[in-house]
């Protein structure tokens, strides 16, 4: 165990090499863009449905922002176990060089797994300051939703990541990122209450993960809110539905990719 | 009469000087492989629009627009979605696949040792990503008509509507595809879009700014777009129609005209 | 009189302040096999872009079938075939698409490609890979598309920059058995090659370019005559013995080159050049005797290697 985060640091480490070769990208993703969809989304959208005929019991801008902790956390993730699996397959193929290496691909996995945690949490902790800032929430309580929100990226990244090494190549992680992860942003809560949709597709929503951590998000920072904003399940459940997940994706990840790499 | 002496005129502008199609018949050979992805693209839009449809359509109620028309929020919103597909679709064409097009692989530099020349290449790419966004839009119209969005007729108009917006924005993402150096550049594209799409009276009305912000979101050439939609597909006109239009116009044509300079510099070094 | 299908005079290329084609002149006829031999750098490139009207001429007077190229490239180029020096196919493509678009940018009614496409596939030995991703072809067979692409328009005049780069010795001889047979059909080719034996083998004329600058012009015969001796000897010493040795070869031959690792001796009697070598007590390793060729008129009209 010890042994295996060692070289999972090694897969940091490697990781934090090539960040700095694209943190523009990262500044952009994690300040401008929380910015901009914030003012936009919260304060623009938020100054209509404030004003209009749904009964929110918080603000929408409040609404939104919690909503997007969880979101911003499954694109991160998804992101992640997605094209640059890819390239470190088939494109770059790094991962073939680390394997000659004493690493092993499930040590590829947890380190890129511990590398997105890092890079999640300080994804978060800026966003939340953001939006503390424009007045969403209170960030002392809205910090200690940030576990969940991260939990829920490194769930979709390893599960991202399992997938990726099943594919041949990027046309299936289109496809997926168009009718999984899009669909899950738009349609697990985030923007508007699951209440609003039809009682089947309610259901259907309960099954997925992202509605889990952004129900989880939404409980632990807003402890004023109540249903039909939020649902009555209660938060264990969605920290196991999370868990399950991230443990599943940890170790298909670590087949799939060790079947992909040493055939 | 006289007799016409032997001329050397550099033929421009003949029709059968014409060979953009050259690259369309080229892409339509890539695509013809890759249709999945097209195909599939065509729901992102669409999955969109259901999500405000359902969801943020029932949070926020009718919206009263300056003109004192009465609309639902989704109808409000469709055409905006609509005119930014067609300018994500224009600008990831042109970029992103341009791009790869002319630093890798030089295929450009292969096109050029056949009697096409890079206005051709220009043109032919520009126009691509126009009858790829009209697909797109096609459809998209198909959806909002189903979903009893559209008001009138005009909304047929939009295809043509949206082919100018594609137009404006795939001519300045040409251009600025040939600025560009590496992938990471490709940050500031988003950086360009992201607010243009939050900021151009697409989700809510433009009277919601602050009259100073107003002004500033009047210079946004996705507003343009998102109005000259908007008011296809609403059949509510005035005559600011002209100037949606012709800002598109002169904007697309100064992108093509300095994309095309800019790939004559670099494939002919 | 010859038609003369290129003519260059005084042509010029400049990039910034650096000049990479240094006022050259010359003349190419129809019909005929004509070589650029060079080091690297020496504006070969440079020259052949102007030729295919892809890059526009700083300086000078070009012409190409007759016409200029700043105007009527695009006439020019309908007539020209091009295999430049990187292999610029379209990946996106299949084998067949490579061919097939390339005749559609030349405007070839469609029939007719698939016509063509089935002969130079064959030409390329590239029949079984019709179907293949361009990705999935080995350097040497990119190379072979390559080249039938640039004949998909039956051209009057092909351009080859470095066609046999990346070529195993078997492709190379297939390579040069297909150029003579184009020649022969009556087409012009313009070749560019560090390959001594290459331009030996293929070319009626040749020009030597070095820094820019033609350093001689003519066939590959009368450049050795006029520049080489008709023999060489090579000597190779044991490790530290050539700069000695090299003393004492005063006299002895024509000229002489002393490089890195032998000595060259231009003579146009090897015999008695060795015998010499005897009687001085000079001992090399290694003697071999060969024909002059066309490395050797280079060394001379450069001081340098044309690979090193
Ligand atoms: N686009 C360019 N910009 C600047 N310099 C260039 C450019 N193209 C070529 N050069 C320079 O011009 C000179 C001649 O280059 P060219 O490619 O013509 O040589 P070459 O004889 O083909 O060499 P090689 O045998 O290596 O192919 C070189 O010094 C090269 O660096
Ligand atoms: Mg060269």
């Amino acid at each position: 165990m010890i042994a295996t985060l060692t070289r999972a640091r090694r897969t940091v480490e490697a990781e934090l090499i090539a960040y700095k070769r694209t943190w523009r990208g990262t500044v952009i993703s994690s300040f401008v863009n929380p910015v901009f969809f914030l003012s936009a989304m919260g304060l623009g959208l938020g100054s209509l449905v404030d004003r209009g005929q749904g009964n929110l019991s918080v603000s929408y801008l409040t609404f939104v922002a919690t909503g997007l902790m969880a979101a911003i956390g499954m694109q991160a993730g998804a992101g992640d176990g997605a094209h640059p699996v890819m390239a470190g397959i088939k494109w770059r193929k790094e991962f073939h060089a680390v394997i000659t290496t004493p690493m092993n691909p499930g040590d590829i996995v947890v380190g890129r797994a511990v590398w997105g945690t890092i890079r999640l949490t300080f994804i978060m902790v800026v966003f939340t300051i953001i939006a503390g800032l424009f007045g969403a929430f209170d960030v002392g309580t809205a910090l200690m939703a940030i576990p969940p929100a991260v939990l829920t990226g490194i769930a979709f990244q390893t599960s991202m990541t399992a997938f990726t090494a099943t594919r041949e190549d990027s046309t299936s992680l289109t496809t997926i990122f168009r009718f999984a992860i899009t669909p899950l942003f738009l349609f697990s809560g985030t923007f508007f209450p699951i209440a609003n949709l039809p009682q089947a597709f309610q259901w259907i929503a309960y099954a997925t993960p992202l509605f889990h951590g952004v129900e989880l998000v939404r409980k632990i920072a807003l402890p004023g809110i109540v249903p039909p904003d939020v649902t009555t399940l209660p938060i264990w459940v969605h920290f196991a539905y999370l868990g399950v997940m991230l443990a599943v994706g940890i170790t298909l990840a670590a087949r799939f990719l060790d079947r992909r790499l040493r055939p | 009469m006289s007799v016409s002496a032997p001329t050397r005129i550099t033929p421009v502008g003949k029709m059968s000087d014409f060979r953009a199609q050259r690259i369309w018949e080229r892409n339509l050979l890539v695509y013809r492989r890759i249709w999945k992805v097209i195909f599939t693209g065509f729901f992102e839009p669409v999955f969109y629009l259901l999500s405000i449809g359902i969801g943020i359509g029932a949070l926020v109620g009718d919206l009263t627009l300056p003109g004192g028309h009465i609309v639902s929020y989704t109808a409000f919103m469709a055409p905006a979605l609509m005119a930014t597909s067609a300018m994500n679709g224009a600008v990831m064409e042109t970029t992103f696949n341009i791009f790869f097009k002319l630093r890798f692989g030089n295929v450009y530099q292969g096109m050029l040792t056949t009697p096409l020349q890079p206005r051709d290449i220009a043109i032919g790419e520009i126009g691509w990503a126009l009858f790829r966004g009209s697909l797109y839009t096609g459809v998209f119209l198909l959806v909002m008509w189903v979903m009893g969005l559209v008001e009138s007729w005009w909304a047929l108009m939009t295809i043509p509507g949206a082919v100018l917006i594609g137009f404006a924005f795939g001519s300045v993402g040409l251009a600025a595809c040939t600025f560009m150096r590496s992938w990471q550049d490709f940050d500031l594209v988003s950086l360009a879009t992201m607010p243009l799409f939050l900021f151009s009276a697409t989700f809510f009305p433009i009277d919601v700014y602050p009259p100073a912000i107003q002004v500033l979101v009047q210079f946004s050439p996705l507003y343009h777009g998102v109005e000259l939609l908007r008011s296809l597909t609403l059949g509510i006109f005035d005559p600011s129609i002209l100037g949606h239009i012709a800002y598109l116009v002169v904007m697309g044509l100064i992108g093509a005209t300095i994309a095309s300079r800019r790939l004559d510099g670099l494939l002919r070094k | 009189m010859t038609e003369n299908l290129v003519e260059a005079r005084g042509l010029t290329k400049t990039f910034g302040s650096f000049t990479a084609v240094d006022s050259i002149d010359f003349d190419i006829r129809k019909g005929e096999a004509f070589g650029f031999l060079g080091p690297n750098g020496a504006g070969k490139t440079s020259t052949m872009r102007m030729i295919t009207t892809v890059s526009p001429i700083t300086d000078g007077k070009l012409t190409v079938f007759g016409m200029d190229p700043t105007t009527e490239g695009r006439d020019i180029r309908r007539r020209i075939g091009v295999v430049p020096q990187e292999d610029n196919l379209d990946l996106e493509l299949t084998v067949a698409e490579n061919l097939y678009v390339y005749g559609r940018y030349h405007d070839m009614p469609r029939a007719t490609i698939r016509e063509r496409i089935d002969e130079l596939l064959e030409f390329a030995q590239l029949t079984d890979r019709r179907k293949n991703t361009v990705e999935s072809l080995s350097g040497g067979m990119k190379r072979r598309l390559t080249i039938a692409r640039a004949l998909i328009n039956d051209p009057d005049l092909v351009i080859l920059d470095e066609p046999t780069t990346g070529l195993d010795p078997q492709a190379r001889h297939l390579l040069w058995e297909r150029l003579y047979r184009l020649k022969r059909q009556g087409v012009t080719l313009i070749i560019t090659t560090h390959y001594m034996d290459e331009a030996e083998q293929l070319c009626d004329r040749l020009v030597v370019m070095d820094q820019g600058k033609i350093a001689a012009e003519g066939s590959p015969s009368e450049l050795i005559n006029r520049y080489s001796t008709r023999e060489v000897l090579e000597l190779r010493f044991a490790e530290g013995e050539q700069d000695e040795a090299v003393l004492r070869l005063d006299g002895l031959a024509d000229s002489s080159e002393v490089l890195a690792d032998r000595v060259l001796l231009y003579t146009n009697d090897a015999e008695s050049t060795q015998r010499g070598l005897h009687e001085r007590g000079v001992h090399p390793e290694q003697v071999l005797v060969r024909r002059s060729t066309l490395e050797d008129v280079f060394l001379k009209l450069t001081g340098r290697r044309l690979i090193d």
